[in-house]
Formats: C-alpha cells, sequence, structure tokens
C-alpha cells in the first residue's frame, strides 16, 4: 500500500486505512470511506485564526503518533466487560475495546419481536444496508470538525445502530461502552440511533481509558434522528484517559413534536472538543441540550454547540456547566439559528462556568442569529466562583475548606445531573465527577 | 447587490426623501490627492500637512501593514468586499464652498431639520448652505474660553505640530496602525479630527462637539481623534455626524483614542447618522488609569454598514469603562455594533448595554469582547443585550466573546431577542394612536432608559429621530 502524502505535514501515515483491499460488499459504503480518506487528506488543519476555533489550542493539534490498535486479548477483553456494568439491567449492553467489538449486544427476543434492532455497526451493514445508507452521516460536521469527521467516516467500522420502529417504548437504556486499551490507540466509535414515530428510547454512550492516563486518538460521531413525536434521551460521557486528545461530532434533527434530551459529561481526555448541532425540523419539537464537565490539571474541554430552528413553534433550550480546577481550560461556544420562517420559536441558551482555581480559564462565546421576528429568544452566560457566603456558612459549620468548595461544586453540577433520566446513570455520572475533585 | 438597491428603494419610501436634499461641492479642490491609494498618496498628504518626518514614516509604515492585512471576512460581513479603495479620494481640502442658498434647500430637508428640533442656527450649517471644509474639521467657536482654562482643543496636524510634548506619547499608542485593517488605513491617510488635552483637574463643564461630515462623492473622511483627560480632569466630548446622500459608497474610517490618566472622566458621545451609502469603519478604545472612569455612548441610525466596537483598557486599579449603545438598523442596512472591555488592573468594573432595533431587512449584530487575564482580582462586568426585530425578516445577531480567569472575578451576560408585542400595539391603537405612531412610541420605550444616559439636547434629537425612522415600518 502506498503511503498518500499528506497536506498537512503532521499527519502520521499509520492513520491510513489499510483495508480497502476487502470490500464490505457494499460499494456505497466503501465509497463513502474513500471518500472520507480524501476529504481529510484535502482539508487543512485548523488554526489559531479559523473563527470556529477561538479561544482552542489549535496550534497543539496533532494527529501523529496515533495508529489503529490490534484486538484486545481475550483477558484484557474480559476485564474491561466486567468494568462495564453501569446499568444493572440494561435494554442491552455493547463493548468495544480499541475499535473492536468485544461484545455482541444480545436483544431479548420481546424487542427482537417487535422490530427494534441493536447491532454493531459491521452487522447493521449485512442486515439493513438500506437503513444505513439513508442515514449514515449524512450531516457533515458545520462546526470546525470537518476533518475530524473525514478521518472517522474514513475508518467507519466501530460503532452501533440503534432502530426502535414506530410506536415502540422501551423504558431501560441501551448501553455502549467503548473504551481504549493500547498506547497510542485510534479509536473511531460510530453510534447511530434512529427512533420511529412516536417511540421512546434512550441510550448511554461511555467513552473510557482501560487506564486513568491512557493515551489515544478518539473521533468518534453520533447521529440521532427522532421523527415525529419520538421520545430519545441519551447520556454521553467522555472519560478517556488523560493523554488522549478527543472529538466527538455529534447530529441531531428532532421531527415534528420530538422530545429529545442529550447530557454530554466531560471528565476525561487532555483535550476533548464536543460539536453538537441540532437541527429543529418540525412544529412542536423540543430539544434540551445539556453538558457539564469537570476540568482538571491541564484539560481542555473544548464544547461547541449550534442549535438550527428551521420550524416554527418549536422549542430548544441549552445548558451548559462547567467546573474549572487547576490550569484547565473550557470553552463554551454557542450559537442559536433562527431561520427566516420559523416564527413562535423559544429558543434558549446558557452557560455558567465555576472557576474553583485563579490559573483556570472559562471563555464564553454565546451567540444568537435571528432572522424571524416573533421569537422568544435569549442566553445568558456567567463566569465566577463559589459565593462566599454558602462557603461561609459551610465553614462555619466546622465543614473544611475544601470539603466546603467541593460541596459548593457538586450543588452547582447537579442541576444538569439532575436531567439524566435514568438514576444509575445519573449516579455513574455523580461517581465520576466526584472522583475528578479528588484526583485534582 | 440587487437586494440592496430594493432595499434602498423601499428605504426611501419610508423616511425622509434624502436624494432631494443632495449637493455637491465644486470639483476645484486646492488640495486634492486625486483617487487611490499609494505611498505617493500618502507622501503628499503629508507634505500638505508639512509635518515632521516621524509621523511621514508612521504614516508610509501604516500603509505597509494596511497592504499586508486582510480584508476581515473571515468573521465580517462580505458586504466590506464592495469597497473599492482605488476608487476613493483620500485627502482633500480648503477651498471648496457650498453651491447652494438656504431658499435652495428642499422643503423636506428644512422640515426634517425642524422635526429633529434642530436649533435656526445650525439649520444652515447642517444643510450645508455656510462653507464647510471636508476634512479639516471647524470647531473655534468655544476655542476661546476653553484657552483660559488650559484646555487644548484642536485638529490633529496642530496638536502634534504646537504640542508634541503631549499629544506624541500618546498618539498611535491606544489603537496601534496595526490593530486592524482599517485603523491601518486611518494611520495612513488620516486629516481632520480633534486632539484634546484636558489639564489636571480641569472640569470642562460644557461639552466639546464637533460635527464631522462627509460632502463629496467617493471620498472618505479619516478622522484622527486623541483626547487626554490629566489627573482628575472631567470632559465629555460630543460628536455628530449626518451626511447627503450619493449615489456611490463612500467610506468612513475614524480612529478615536481616549486617555483618562489617574481619577479623570472622559464621556465620549456619538450619534452616527450617516445616508445609507457610508461604509463606517470606525476603530475607539479608550485606556483608563487608576480611578479613572472611561464611558462611550454610541448611538448608530445611518450608514450601510457600520463596524464600530468602542472598548476600554481598565490598566489602572479600580477603573471603570462603559458603553452604552443603541443601534437602529433599517431596510439595506447592516448595524455590526459592539463594545470591548480589557481588563489589565485589579478591583477594575465594566458595564455593557447594548439595544438594538432591526427594522422592515435592518439587520444588527452585537459582537463583544470581555477580557480578565489571570493575575487579577476582583474583576466584574455585567452585559446585557437586548435586540428588538420590528417586520417579520428583520434580523439580529449577538456574538458575545467572554475570556475569563483569576480570582474573584465575575461576568455576567445576557441577552434577549424578542418584538413589540401585539397587545401592546392594540392597547394603544385603541387609545386613538396610529399603529406606526404605537410602534414608535414602543421602540422609544424600549431604548428610553439609555436615551436618558445621552445629554439633553442629544435624547430629544434622538428620540425624533427613532421616530423618523419607524414611520412607515408598520401597516
Amino acid at each position: 500500500m502506498s503511503t498518500l502524502a499528506s497536506p498537512t505535514g503532521n499527519l502520521d501515515a499509520a492513520l491510513q486505512p489499510t483495508d480497502w483491499a476487502r470490500p464490505s460488499g457494499h460499494d456505497w459504503f466503501d465509497a463513502l470511506r474513500r471518500q472520507g480518506w480524501a476529504d481529510f487528506q484535502r482539508l487543512p488543519m485548523p488554526t489559531r485564526d479559523d473563527e470556529k476555533w477561538r479561544f482552542s489550542d489549535a496550534r497543539s493539534l496533532s494527529l501523529a503518533g496515533f495508529a489503529p490498535a490490534p484486538e484486545p486479548t481475550e483477558a484484557v477483553a474480559a476485564a474491561l466487560i466486567a468494568r462495564s456494568h453501569f446499568v444493572a439491567r440494561p435494554a442491552a449492553l455493547v463493548v468495544h475495546v480499541d475499535g473492536h467489538c468485544v461484545l455482541r449486544p444480545a436483544l431479548s427476543p420481546e424487542l427482537t419481536a417487535q422490530g427494534v434492532r441493536f447491532e454493531t455497526l459491521a452487522d447493521a451493514l449485512r442486515h439493513h444496508p438500506a437503513l444505513l445508507q439513508e442515514h449514515l452521516l449524512k450531516h457533515g460536521a458545520g462546526l470546525g470538525g470537518a476533518k475530524f469527521l473525514a478521518l472517522h467516516q474514513a475508518w467507519l467500522k466501530a460503532g452501533y445502530v440503534l432502530f426502535v420502529p414506530k410506536g415502540v417504548e422501551i423504558r431501560q437504556p441501551f448501553v455502549s461502552v467503548n473504551w481504549t486499551s493500547t498506547e497510542g490507540a485510534a479509536v473511531f466509535p460510530h453510534a447511530l440511533i434512529i427512533a420511529g414515530e412516536h417511540a421512546v428510547v434512550s441510550v448511554q454512550d461511555y467513552h473510557l481509558g482501560a487506564t486513568a492516563d491512557a493515551r489515544a486518538l478518539a473521533i468518534s460521531a453520533c447521529d440521532i434522528h427522532a421523527g415525529t413525536g419520538a421520545k430519545v434521551s441519551r447520556l454521553a460521557v467522555q472519560g478517556w484517559g488523560n493523554r488522549t486528545q478527543s472529538f466527538q461530532v455529534d447530529n441531531t434533527c428532532g421531527g415534528r413534536d420530538a422530545l429529545i434530551t442529550s447530557v454530554n459529561a466531560a471528565v476525561g481526555s487532555r483535550r476533548a472538543r464536543l460539536e453538537n448541532t441540532v437541527r429543529i425540523d418540525g412544529p412542536g419539537a423540543d430539544v434540551r441540550l445539556y453538558g457539564i464537565s469537570v476540568a482538571t490539571g491541564e484539560q481542555e474541554f473544548d464544547q461547541r454547540t449550534l442549535q438550527i430552528h428551521t420550524a416554527g413553534q418549536a422549542k430548544s433550550d441549552l445548558l451548559f456547566k462547567n467546573a474549572l480546577l487547576g490550569k484547565s481550560r473550557t470553552i463554551f461556544s454557542g450559537l442559536i439559528k433562527v431561520a427566516p420562517d420559523a416564527q413562535r420559536t423559544d429558543a434558549y441558551q446558557t452557560n455558567r462556568n465555576l472557576l474553583l482555581s485563579p490559573d483556570a480559564e472559562a471563555d464564553s462565546l454565546p451567540g444568537l442569529e435571528i432572522e424571524a421576528n416573533d421569537v422568544k429568544c435569549s442566553h445568558g452566560a456567567t463566569t465566577g466562583q463559589v459565593d462566599e457566603n454558602e462557603l461561609f456558612y459551610l465553614r462555619a459549620r466546622g465543614i473544611p475548606l475544601e470539603v466546603a468548595q467541593e460541596l459548593l461544586a457538586q450543588g452547582f453540577l447537579e442541576e444538569v445531573i439532575a436531567k439524566v433520566e435514568d438514576e444509575e446513570g445519573a449516579e455513574a455520572l455523580r461517581g465520576m465527577l466526584s472522583a475528578k475533585f479528588h484526583q485534582a | 447587490m440587487a437586494e440592496i438597491d430594493e432595499n434602498l428603494a423601499q428605504r426611501e419610501a419610508i423616511e425622509v426623501d434624502r436624494s432631494k436634499g443632495d449637493f455637491k461641492y465644486e470639483e476645484s479642490y486646492a488640495f486634492d490627492a486625486g483617487i487611490g491609494l499609494s505611498a505617493g498618496v500618502v507622501d503628499y498628504i503629508s507634505k500638505v500637512k508639512a509635518e515632521e518626518p516621524w509621523i511621514r514614516e508612521f504614516r508610509q509604515k501604516a500603509l505597509k501593514i494596511f497592504d499586508g492585512l486582510p480584508m476581515p471576512t473571515h468573521w465580517a460581513t462580505t458586504d466590506l468586499d464592495n469597497i473599492k479603495f482605488e476608487n476613493i479620494r483620500y485627502y482633500l481640502a480648503k477651498g471648496q464652498k457650498a453651491v447652494r442658498t438656504w431658499e435652495e434647500v428642499p422643503d423636506d430637508v428644512k422640515k426634517t431639520f425642524e422635526r429633529l428640533g434642530i436649533p435656526e442656527s445650525e439649520r444652515k450649517f447642517l444643510a450645508g448652505v455656510e462653507a464647510q471644509f471636508d476634512s479639516e474639521a471647524v470647531y473655534s467657536r468655544m476655542k476661546e474660553e476653553l484657552e483660559k482654562l488650559g484646555v487644548i482643543f484642536c485638529g490633529p496636524t496642530e496638536g502634534l505640530r504646537d504640542h508634541p510634548e503631549i499629544f506624541r506619547k500618546w498618539f498611535g499608542k491606544v489603537i496601534p496602525a496595526g490593530d486592524n485593517k482599517f485603523a491601518a488605513l486611518n494611520s495612513a491617510v488620516f486629516s481632520g479630527g480633534s486632539f484634546i488635552y484636558i489639564p489636571k483637574g480641569v472640569k470642562v463643564a460644557q461639552p466639546l462637539q464637533a460635527y464631522f461630515r462627509i460632502n463629496a462623492e467617493n471620498f472618505g473622511q479619516f478622522e484622527r481623534t486623541l483626547i487626554i483627560a490629566d489627573e482628575g480632569s472631567e470632559v465629555t466630548y460630543m460628536e455628530g455626524c449626518t451626511a447627503p446622500k450619493f449615489e456611490t459608497a463612500t467610506l468612513h474610517s475614524a480612529v478615536v483614542e481616549l486617555v483618562a490618566l489617574k481619577g479623570a472622566k472622559i464621556q465620549y458621545v456619538t450619534v452616527q447618522n450617516w445616508s445609507a451609502n457610508v461604509f463606517n469603519l470606525v476603530t475607539k478604545r479608550g485606556v483608563a488609569e487608576e480611578g479613572a472612569e472611561v464611558r462611550w455612548i454610541d448611538c448608530n441610525i445611518g450608514s450601510r454598514l457600520t463596524m464600530k466596537y468602542p472598548g476600554v483598557v481598565l490598566r489602572g486599579k479600580g477603573a471603570r469603562g462603559e458603553v452604552l449603545s443603541i443601534a437602529l438598523a433599517n431596510d439595506g442596512q447592516h448595524q455590526d455594533t459592539g463594545a470591548k472591555m480589557i481588563h489589565a488592573a485589579d478591583d477594575t468594573t465594566s458595564n455593557i448595554i447594548a439595544k438594538s432595533i432591526s427594522v422592515g431587512s435592518g439587520r444588527s449584530t452585537y459582537r463583544g469582547l470581555v477580557h480578565i487575564p489571570k493575575t487579577l482580582k476582583n474583576c466584574r462586568n455585567n452585559t446585557e443585550c437586548d435586540a428588538l426585530l420590528i417586520n417579520e425578516h428583520s434580523r439580529t445577531d449577538t456574538y458575545p466573546a467572554i475570556s475569563v480567569r483569576g480570582q474573584k472575578n465575575s461576568v455576567q451576560h445576557e441577552a434577549s431577542v424578542s418584538k413589540v408585542s401585539a397587545e401592546q400595539i392594540f392597547y394603544m391603537m385603541q387609545r386613538g394612536l396610529s399603529e406606526g405612531e404605537a410602534m414608535s412610541l414602543a421602540v422609544n420605550g424600549f431604548v428610553n432608559d439609555l436615551v436618558k444616559e445621552f445629554p439633553m439636547e442629544y435624547s430629544v434629537e434622538l428620540k425624533r429621530l427613532i421616530e423618523l425612522q419607524m414611520e412607515g415600518s408598520v401597516g
């Protein structure tokens, strides 16, 4: 396999897919992947001057030194599967290690009979190629991460597809856990969630490092399609090892009267960028986006969101809360776009940052682009410290300073944790956030 | 550009027909640098002004910076690409007179002045009846009295020539030539503007005023203003703009630098009402030393495109910065305004209140920057931006950027977008107001708490200007 020259100079040839020779049996799929590689090579690396990367440390972006890792040993796989049970009784569980599926999802016969599908990407490609062709990576990355999404597309292999047909309501969450285990592993987890009319479904995605200081490159993508009246909720936890570079490109489409709730939590990685685009395509839709993070050390959490209202009489609400310790930095850049005909839109956006260290930095870019007049739109952003009076109250009752600060910070974060509908998921999240305070 | 032409046509229908008020100066300029920009033009301007070599070098260096910088269209509107720098006159002055008498001024222009409540004595001036220079500003009326106080109020040429010990130290320091492309352009070709020095402890009771005008086709105006308020002094400076309408776009690119030394207060008031073909690309920034206060009161009603983000660098402990901004964007207009607050010392506070109104296809944009670095403590910023959308396809954007580090610093930013509620309009119409009057009243109510902050005569004029702009926006 000849190595193509990279226009960016710092790209390791190790990232070039080597399995072109083995066709998937679906020309469109192979073409999609090849297109991804071509786009990846064509697109330049972001620079500091790129408005979509404002405040990001774009200079230190590098993809060198990462390569896809081989399949894990059985012992490693078994150990990590054992650590993947965040929910005692999920609807189904799928586990990947270094981009290889180590636990294939087993769906109950009842759900299978109702037409529910929860399969690895590879299985879904075999069984439902038409469904995939219709939905796979249809939206691209409009928030600056196109080059990274292109590499994800070139490597499209690991991941899952969840399809819930019309009218089916499932209370138990579907859980997917992705681990990185090998030093320098490059992983590209993909999630595709399709909820039919009036379907009800909840999903939990955990992205984790096998060790706390795992070094990896993770470029993940998730597409959610919620049909008329569908209810979809998703918890996504980014907990990669703390020497990992993470890019996450999420796209959500909400149809008429759809209710979508997503909670994006960030605790891991050296630097992690989340790009979350929501399209509100049907009237009556209600989309709620929540973000939560505890940043420590020299972590950089870069959150970019876009709420696009193309249909009127719909609602979107966003709340991103960050607690910052050490020399960490968070960037929240959000935009609400209301199209000219999307009258009677209600759209809100709030970013709150709690600085727990004098060396931490919180950047906020809350934006609005409104082209219709009969709308209610607002945004708010605050950055500040723990309230002196609250701190005094706790200390006056004999609680040490560090404990008081942590309690207040957890109180600050609880508002978002409470949005996670599944109690086990909320508890898992609470534990990971709380652990950050103690390692900091 | 068809869209904008159409918008302009609509605009004509709903406000004062400015085209009837057009007038031109005779093209017999004693000093005319010709059309286009080159090192030769810059040298010519410097020579005409008999400037010292360091100023000429400053200009030439700025021209190089201007040539090297790209248009900021990666974040700003691509309408900027419609500026044809090679078609612009960069300097002319002296010798040209308005070719019109008061009797020749069209009635509707006279009526507009009347409705705006402009005093009789100033109407002739505004109508271009009295002789005016283009780029050399005229403001000698109050000079004598000010001189008694030791106040210097002159143009940049005189300021740098006669008082270099005062002005050279700060000239180009608050806004260096390389700050942005248009600041570089201004630094290369500036002429006209105000250089003001207020001595220690002097509190100037009356606001200092200067009217700036553009009166020649394709002629850009590049004023340079530098105000230095020495320790404990206070001054208010007012800048108002009117410009007649011409067929090709006109460029206005000013640089305004304010320096408030220890305990000084500077208030800078602008009412910008350029005609709808003017590109108004202005850089305004103040430095506030210990305990000093810089306050920008900025109102933008005219122009085709305004890009202006007055800023304050809070350099001394306890300094305070404030921007109060009102923008009204009518059909074909884009008011891209905002504020910058750079905190650079402990205990500094800043406040930004911006209100915008978009009418018809008008677009108003707020861009803000609040920066608090890590070495600082006890800094606070409050930002509020409210946008009012009048018609179905009116547009508003908000792009703040907030960066906070350090200890005990806090910022809060809030923005909201709304429209005039149908209930409000219904209520007022029930009581006999026409829909237009009701809308106008509601809009004036929206900006009322900011308008109150303007000096008296400006707030009256402003309210009437808004009424005029709102006429025909509904129904």
